[in-house]
């Protein structure tokens, strides 16, 4: 083709002009992004550095070693031990259910905890760890933490958990420690953080609950730096937390452990109290259980168990439960007519079998009457219409005053759960709480720990200890803390007249010495460790005046649970009172029958701290109480046993 | 002027060739090049494999095709720009059939030693075609519409193979590099503002039609369209990309984190970030001036392109050089918009930077036209 010069060179220079627009063009662009380049790297740069560390820094919380619990003689009543666990991100693992499936390719997985991962994994954001399994052995964790690349979003933990090697001994004093609920968040107004740690165990219930704030520690933090995928690829700096305290308790483990094993199957409950200093030596709530259960989360099945058992294992019957105190208030009264100067050890009353007050009846538990009784009598053979006839002249005002200074009617602080206050009613309690104006038959009734009155196995021990020593002994559970030893409970002298205290005393020896007491059955016959006592039969149901008329219906033939309370409450050595003990059988009958042998038993278990010899017995007793020895020892060392073997 | 009408004693023969090679051109390639093996070495983790040591290599290959090619008279490129067209296709229908899938798309030919992109090779030959075209065209035809859909049609038909693979990316350069030939070439500006006109009227009747019964595209592309215009809206889904590349992009600062500090790409939060973000990697580590020394190194590389463009005798020279620019221009004002949140994220590589043997290779045989314009221009 055939191109003439001048138009050759105006294409040229077309495309010279075109080449320059479009370069411009090219470079103005260029212009464009380096602006925007600009706008991202130095004006904005600030908030992406921010968003970048944001990407690459984790914080994560260190979860701090729980206090431990020792017993007065450093016996370990709770205590931390590792334990391994696999953790989930669910973002980060992708998808769920294949790793899984990796996963118990290479370990057993308990299908339920599974299945309860893939319910938390559903409310809970993607990112928050989620634990897969827990408790798993040492093997099972290098199996995982070996096969870590092919296992996205899975992290194998070490963390710690709670052990109860003391098994049902503690369950009711120390309480048990269980992971977080949305209940115990939704509870707390602004929740610590360490409480989303996943399995963080706080305290649920008794000791462990109540000194939560000691026993908890402060957590740490560290600084991890994790890549894309949530894997950490370092760790930047690490902040240890403060571990919790550790707590020494005033309870003996070794007495503790008897008491337990010698309430056996009763519905029932033993306190004993030292009582020079107050300190709570054994807290005994039968039935009970192993609070481990309670650690990883109980099965339906086993707390359904513990529910519906009519003998209640999991009320502490100790300071939760409130019993008509039946006879053992007797000493309330006695002591709130001497104080007040209206009788003298020498005043008697006519007993007949009863008592007419404003034309009802009130009968004395002996139907044919006890005839001419003195204090002592009266207390020796617990003779009601004695303190019928008190009551009516002290009036109810002043025994509740009295009650309330032996320590009855009144919470005790103890950092155990649901500590009852029990009752210690007056005039103006009634009508407030009642509406209705105090009859002088509710006096009546109340002189012998019966209608409105209530107790707790915890108060009348605390009584017991207060007239044994005329001081307001209060009771203590912790003995330090961290090592730091806590005040006592010796307490300061109660004002009482020591005379009239010491009138008591004597009934009370007569209860357990003389030979028509009602706890002569249980008496200790080692000079120097004898006790003064008094029994209680408490009514858990009214009898009627037809009843009575054909004759009561004895215990043995009642249903469980319309028996009567058995109570006995008792003080040792006599001469220098070193420990106070209060036993509640739960519908086990009489006071005397039920109640006083468990009451000797465990008092004398104190006193020689240990197994006592036969000689503290009466002669008639020994072999019995050899054979039922020998079966305790033979119980204890089978639970021993079996207690090393669930710690292996 | 035509290559006929060269004297041939004007024109550097042998090996005085060399002498009249474009080399600051030469260096500045090397330089980027350089960048190239730098942030390679550096995603690795401070370690030579597995990209820095083979792009190194491939880049010598590139360097010695290129100075083959420009060795080579450039009259004999413009005559054979037919026949590489062709093979061109050719090679894009056998990926068409025989392809190996890779990256959710097909894409290459597996040819033993390498593997060979023919899509690559289409945004080279496809320029010297037109400009082999344009030259052959008296001027005063070129705007004539029947003259204008002859080479609308070599554009569409590769473009629309390549969109077939799917390769949204390399479609759009092909369209663009295309039409910028077409427009150096002086073809009437009229119909450019056509076409303008008529796509912004089409994504205008896109976005109209959202919602009502005519609606144009599917609704996962409209979603796909918002997650481009706001990547907040989904920043872990298909906004990722783009908000992780600017997080990296704007904690770089002025003067960067430091070489091989950049968190952002060495914990794995860029994607792709030996290939397409490689940008990031570098803004992140070397902040604004890594990024803007790169910037000014490519348009250096351009200039050096229109100067030579400017200088050559021949139009074939001329638009085949300007034709390399453009493309080498799209390449990365593609990709930086892409990184920086300005563009939609389309597999398009930073040229001479990202890991990559074909797209290397390709471009380093485009300059080598570029160097043969250079030589070959009678003196």
């Amino acid at each position: 083709m055939k191109r003439n010069a001048k138009e050759l060179e105006g294409a040229h220079r077309k495309l010279s002009r075109r080449a320059l627009l479009l370069g411009g063009l090219q470079l103005g662009f260029a212009g464009g992004l380096a602006a925007r380049m600009r706008y991202l790297q130095v004006d904005q740069a600030d908030q992406f550095r921010l968003l970048a560390e944001e990407n690459r820094i984790n914080i994560r919380l260190l979860a701090p070693a729980r206090g431990e619990i020792f017993d007065r003689n450093g016996q370990t009543l709770a205590h931390n031990s590792p334990s391994y666990r696999i953790i989930i991100v669910p973002e980060d693992a992708g998808d769920v259910g294949e790793v899984i499936a990796k996963l118990s390719r290479l370990i057993t997985l308990d299908p339920e905890d599974v299945e309860r991962a893939l319910v938390e994994m559903r409310r809970s954001p993607p990112f928050l760890p989620i634990t897969l399994a827990d408790q798993l052995n040492w093997e099972d964790i290098s199996k995982v933490a070996v096969n870590a690349p092919a296992l996205p979003g899975i992290t194998p933990e070490v963390g710690l958990t709670r052990i109860y090697p003391q098994l049902d001994d503690f369950a009711h004093v120390v309480g048990y420690v269980g992971p977080v609920s949305d209940y115990d968040l939704s509870k707390l107004d602004r929740p610590d953080p360490i409480l989303r740690i996943p399995r963080f165990q706080i305290g649920k219930v008794g000791f462990e609950a109540k000194r939560e704030d000691v026993l908890r520690g402060t957590a740490g933090a560290k600084r991890v730096e994790v890549n894309a995928t949530g894997r950490v690829m370092r760790e930047l700096d690490r902040k240890e937390g403060q571990a919790g305290a550790d707590m020494q308790l005033t309870v003996d483990a070794d007495l503790q452990n008897y008491v337990q094993a010698r309430l056996g199957k009763e519905s029932a409950a033993v306190v004993i109290v030292d009582c020079e200093s107050g300190d709570l030596r054994a807290l005994a709530s039968a039935p009970s259980f192993d609070p481990n259960l309670f650690v990883r989360g109980i099965s339906v099945a086993d707390y359904r168990m513990l529910t519906d058992d009519p003998y209640r294992p999991l009320a502490n019957k100790t300071v939760q439960g409130t019993y008509p105190p039946g006879s053992t208030f007797k000493m309330v009264t006695v002591m709130a007519a001497l104080e007040d100067g209206l009788i003298g050890p020498e005043d008697t009353v006519y007993c007949p079998g009863h008592l007419e007050v404003s034309g009802r009846r009130f009968h004395c538990w002996k139907r044919a009457g006890h005839g001419h009784v003195d204090l002592n009598t009266s207390l020796k053979q617990s003779c009601d219409v004695y303190y019928y006839d008190l009551a009516i002249k002290v009036g109810i005002d002043k025994i509740s005053a009295m009650a309330n200074r032996l320590g009855l009617g009144m919470r005790h602080d103890l950092p155990m759960s649901a500590v009852a206050s029990g009752l210690a009613p007056n005039r103006e309690w009634k009508s407030r709480v009642r509406g209705q104006d105090w009859l002088v038959g509710d006096t009546v009734n109340a002189s012998i720990g019966q209608g409105f009155i209530l107790a707790s196995p915890l108060q009348l021990a605390v009584m017991t200890a207060r007239l044994a020593t005329g001081r307001s002994i209060a009771p203590r559970l912790v003995k330090s803390i961290d090592g730091v030893e806590q005040p006592s409970g010796a307490g300061e002298s109660l004002g009482l007249n020591e005379n009239n205290l010491r009138m008591v005393r004597r009934g009370m020896y007569s209860v357990s010495n003389d030979r028509r007491g009602t706890g002569y059955r249980s008496r200790i016959i080692a000079e120097g460790m004898r006790m003064g006592g008094k029994s209680g039969t408490s009514q858990v149901r009214n009898i009627t005046a037809a009843e009575r008329a054909a004759g009561v219906i004895r215990n043995e033939d009642l249903p469980w649970d319309r028996r009567d309370h058995a109570l006995y409450v008792c003080f040792a050595p006599f001469d220098n009172p070193k420990f106070a003990v209060s036993v509640i059988v739960e519908h086990g009958g009489g006071g005397s029958k039920a109640a006083a042998p468990i009451a000797r038993d465990v008092m004398l278990q104190a006193l020689y701290d240990g197994t006592p010899p036969l000689a503290a017995y009466p002669k008639g007793d020994r072999s019995r109480i050899k054979a039922q020895q020998e079966r305790l020892e033979r119980e204890r060392l089978q639970r021993g046993g079996s207690q090393d073997s669930d710690q292996a | 002027m035509s290559y006929l009408e060269y004297h041939a004693k004007s024109t550097p023969t042998g090996l005085r060739k060399i002498l009249y090679l474009n080399w600051p051109l030469t260096l500045l390639l090397a330089s980027v090049a350089g960048v190239g093996f730098l942030m390679l070495y550096s995603v690795a983790g401070g370690s030579f494999s597995p990209w820095a040591e083979p792009q190194f290599k491939r880049f010598l290959l590139g360097m010695c095709v290129m100075l083959v090619v420009a060795m080579v008279p450039i009259w004999f490129w413009r005559n054979i720009s037919v026949l590489a067209y062709l093979m061109s296709i050719v090679l894009l229908l056998a990926v068409e059939f025989f392809g190996t899938i890779g990256m959710g798309a097909q894409r290459w030919i597996d040819l033993g030693f390498m593997r060979l992109q023919p899509s690559e090779l289409m945004k080279i030959t496809l320029v010297m075609l037109l400009a082999a075209y344009y030259d052959w065209l008296p001027a005063e035809r070129s705007s004539r519409p029947i003259w204008v859909l002859v080479p609308v049609l070599m554009i569409l038909f590769p473009t629309f193979l390549v969109l077939r693979q799917p390769d949204l990316g390399t479609s759009i350069l092909l369209l663009a590099a295309g039409g910028g030939v077409m427009f150096l070439a002086g073809v009437h500006w009229g119909y450019f503002a056509a076409v303008i006109a008529a796509g912004v009227g089409l994504v205008t009747a896109v976005f109209q039609s959202r919602g009502t019964d005519w609606q144009l595209l599917k609704n996962y592309q409209y979603r796909r369209i918002d997650t481009f215009l706001d990547p907040s809206q989904d920043p872990l889904g298909a906004g990722y990309h783009i908000t992780q590349s600017k997080i990296a992009l704007g904690s770089g600062g002025w003067s960067g984190r430091g070489y091989m500090q950049g968190t952002q790409s060495r914990l794995n939060f860029l994607p792709e970030k030996h290939t397409d973000f490689i940008f990031t990697t570098l803004a992140e580590e070397f902040g604004f001036i890594g990024g803007f020394t790169l910037l000014s190194l490519y348009i250096l590389i351009i200039v050096f392109c229109v100067a030579t463009a400017l200088a050559a005798k021949d139009r074939f020279s001329s638009l085949v050089t300007l034709g390399v620019a453009i493309t080498f221009f799209l390449f990365f004002a593609v990709n930086m918009s892409m990184v920086m949140g300005l563009a939609p994220v389309v597999g398009v590589p930073l040229p001479l930077v990202s890991y990559g043997g074909s797209a290397m290779l390709v471009l380093l045989a485009a300059f080598g036209l570029v160097q043969s314009a250079n030589i070959h221009r009678p003196r």
